[in-house]
């Protein structure tokens, strides 16, 4: 299911949407002076309305001659199901952006992308812009099932070989991204540096997984950001027991350093409030905090 | 809000300030309410004619921005507020804002002569009441000369910015002022509370510089969007920076990134620029315990400590480590945080943050500390006291220990000096290290007042009209 736009956009202005599953959608701004400057791994504030919270989105493609933006996200919580609402057309208040440090991307060599969920849609810009600088890219792909893949072309496209793994099975491996990235290191397969995007538990497994074989290895972290741009510290993460902040010294980290555990937790802070308010958009009965995962 | 409930019979002692009516103590800490009522049209004359009209007056002197104060003073005593508030603006384009949060104790009034003697003269309350009064009048944009083409660019919508964009814009520049969140006026409307400075004053004074014919350009974070370079070849002459002291300072002790610890930044954001007073009718949430301490001994502490307890805290807690006599605080704000029931506990800091199995903060260790001589900065320093350790239980904790010049510009020009400490370094007028950019505010400066900002854009603004009306600087 898509929509598309017909006449010259306005600045902010929804030009495509897409459903990709049945949790997850894709919406294509026109930003222009956001588009020029974009790089793989760096993120934008959206408010989507005057009494909306300013929340961080990744920037999973852009379009520099178009000069569009896209987005793909999952309806969670109040802002991103505010967001789901919009169709072709729509205004979106207020973006800011580029923000947080591009991914640091030279040839490597091997360069393995694991990414779960949502995070593929952050993974693709980094693994599509590894393969442009010369890298072999390794991506492993996990999801929960075999409906909640999203960019599986795109990401065949810019991989040298790619593994897909289920929770359940329905597709690919059953299991996890770890296991098929614990079984290439089994193998002795080369591998220069790894790229870890996607639920915080994951990106924890992955880097107790590479540690021990000095894998250097870098986590997309996503924690809760109001501002987005170094003033409210919400965002703080313990790398290796110092405190940085992921929007202006991150979102990517060293992540043998990331104290994950803190940053499990920092995510919950505001799980209350976010059910509370989610429930004008749920149906009865539910009530499954699902903020924050990738 | 009225001008005219107020029954405060004027006083005609020279040496007694006019009482300035407030909402009641109790009252206000239940709501986001402006706490200070301002002055009525009688207060106000009773107030100014106690000035003395001083042949040299020293107020002026105090004030950063040279407004002329006897004048607009002699002017309210003659009932000619549209006068005095036309002499007001000639140097401050900010006066609702400057009335209301400007330190006019250690400024203007404390040179005031009257104040030998007696209580100075309150020109900060005659200041903000001229300006009220004109807001309700609606302003008046003054005439403007023809637009000479010369763009510049303004980085950042906070006091200096507004100031120098206010001050070009009436010279004839056609000013652009970028400013990386979604609304303008900086610390005004993210840092400073709706109870001490409400929001529809800033934005009137930010619709006052838009009919001055500047443009805004929200949601634009210069360094990331367009560099300072790329400004310079699309269009803009000239470039002033202020991007402010936006980065919160930390502790740095154990248990710090514990869920319930907010920065001061991060609970004054989320209550003053994203609403969470609001919540769930604004999006943005925030959550406040019984307990709250807020550590630190400034305005923002202060501001910090009265948020939550009108956000529903029992106790609110200001842990300062030295006393109530070096607090940094305005005297004033001490006093009605006093009056609303903040607890002060002086000569103490936290060392050690406690929490739950949820990451929650639960206690909080604090240590006694002792006064000691002061350092070169006149400052005086502390040293802990072995063995004082106190365990407080508390459920929230904003730190509020200052704030660091912003990097984003500094990482992202190259050429543009910094001082220690990430100050961008600039001469006697603001000019920075690279032709044709100047530099404002907290970001030239370190942590200072609202009106400093203001000071130092306002001889920006003077370097860059004479920089930009240079003939050799035409191209």
């Amino acid at each position: 299911m898509s929509e598309s736009m017909q006449d010259t956009p306005k600045l902010n202005q929804v030009v495509e949407k897409k459903v990709l599953n049945s949790v997850t959608k894709k919406l294509t701004i026109y930003a222009p002076d956001i588009a020029v400057k974009a790089h793989a791994g760096q993120f934008v504030i959206f408010k989507v309305r005057q009494d909306s919270e300013r929340i961080p989105l990744t920037l999973s493609s852009w379009d520099k001659e178009k000069g569009t933006i896209s987005h793909i996200f999952q309806e969670v919580g109040y802002s991103t199901i505010e967001l789901g609402k919009l169709h072709v057309d729509d205004k979106i208040m207020h973006i800011a952006g580029p923000l947080g440090n591009a991914s640091e991307i030279e040839n490597f060599g091997t360069a393995v992308v694991v990414c779960g969920g949502l995070g593929t849609a952050v993974a693709y810009p980094v693994a599509k812009a590894l393969k442009e600088a010369g890298n072999k890219v390794i991506s492993i792909v996990g999801a929960r099932n075999k409906d909640l893949f999203i960019l599986e072309n795109e990401m065949k496209a810019v991989s040298s070989e790619i593994y897909f793994t289920t929770d359940d099975g329905s597709n690919g491996t059953k299991g996890f991204v770890s296991d098929v990235l614990k079984s290439l290191i089994a193998k002795k397969e080369k591998i220069d540096i790894v790229f870890a995007i996607g639920p915080p538990i994951m990106m924890s497994v992955i880097a107790d997984l590479t540690r021990p074989h000095k894998i250097r290895t870098i986590a997309s972290l996503n924690p809760i950001m109001v501002d987005g741009m170094g003033m409210c510290g919400a965002c703080r993460v313990s790398i290796d027991g110092k405190t940085q902040f992921a929007c202006v010294d991150g979102p990517e980290f060293d992540a043998h350093k990331v104290n994950f555990k803190e940053l499990m937790l920092r995510l919950k802070s505001y799980c209350t409030e976010e059910n509370n308010l989610s429930l004008a958009y749920q149906k009865p009965g539910e009530n499954n905090c699902q903020c924050h995962g990738h | 809000m009225s001008r005219t409930l107020n029954n405060q019979p004027p006083t005609n002692n020279r040496f007694t300030a006019v009482n300035v009516p407030k909402q009641d103590a109790f009252n206000r800490t239940k709501n986001f309410r402006e706490v200070v009522l301002g002055y009525t049209e009688e207060q106000a004359i009773a107030e100014a004619s106690r000035c003395l009209n001083c042949t040299q007056p020293k107020c002026v002197e105090g004030c950063p921005v040279g407004v002329e104060i006897p004048v607009f003073i002699k002017l309210i005593k003659q009932n000619d507020l549209a006068g005095a508030i036309k002499k007001i603006k000639e140097k401050n384009s900010l006066p609702a804002i400057c009335g209301r949060v400007c330190p006019q104790e250690e400024q203007c009034q404390k040179n005031c002569l009257v104040g030998k003697k007696g209580d100075p003269v309150s020109i900060g309350r005659l200041e903000r009441f001229v300006a009220d009064v004109e807001r309700e009048r609606g302003i008046e944009v003054p005439k403007l000369p023809v637009c000479n083409g010369k763009k510049v660019a303004v980085v950042g919508a906070g006091p200096a910015g507004l100031t120098v964009a206010a001050d070009l814009a009436k010279l004839g520049y056609p000013v652009t002022i970028f400013e990386a969140l979604h609304k303008g006026g900086g610390v005004l409307v993210y840092g400073i509370p709706e109870f001490r400075l409400p929001k529809y004053i800033v934005q009137a004074e930010i619709d006052y510089i838009k009919k001055l014919g500047v443009e805004f350009q929200p949601d634009y974070l210069i360094g990331r969007i367009f560099t300072i370079d790329e400004l310079f070849k699309t269009c803009f002459k000239a470039v002033f920076v202020a991007t402010g002291a936006g980065l919160p300072k930390f502790l740095e002790v154990p248990g710090e990134n514990l869920n319930g610890i907010y920065s001061a930044n991060e609970f004054l954001i989320r209550v003053n620029l994203m609403k969470a007073f609001m919540f769930p009718q604004s999006k943005t949430p925030i959550k406040v315990g019984k307990k709250v301490a807020v550590i630190g001994g400034g305005n923002v502490a202060l501001d910090s400590a009265r948020c939550a307890l009108r956000l529903g805290a029992e106790n609110v807690t200001i842990y300062y480590r030295r006393t109530r006599n070096e607090m940094p605080a305005r005297e004033e704000e001490i006093s009605n945080a006093e009056e609303e029931g903040i607890f002060f506990k002086y000569l103490s800091t936290p060392v050690k943050f406690e929490g739950d199995e949820q990451g929650n903060v639960k206690s909080m260790i604090t240590h006694s500390m002792r006064l000691c001589d002061a350092d070169d900065s006149g400052k005086r320093r502390v040293a802990p006291i072995q063995g004082s350790e106190v365990k407080t239980d508390i459920d929230t904790v904003i730190v509020a220990i200052g704030r660091t010049p912003n990097p984003i510009i500094q990482s992202t020009t190259p050429g543009l000096q910094t001082e220690t400490g990430g100050i961008i370094a600039s001469d006697e007028s603001f000019k920075t290290s690279l032709d044709g950019v100047w530099v404002g505010g907290d970001i030239a400066t370190g942590e200072a007042t609202v009106i400093s900002a203001m000071g130092s854009g306002k001889i920006a603004a003077k370097s860059i009209h004479e920089y930009l009306s240079n003939p050799k600087k035409e191209q």
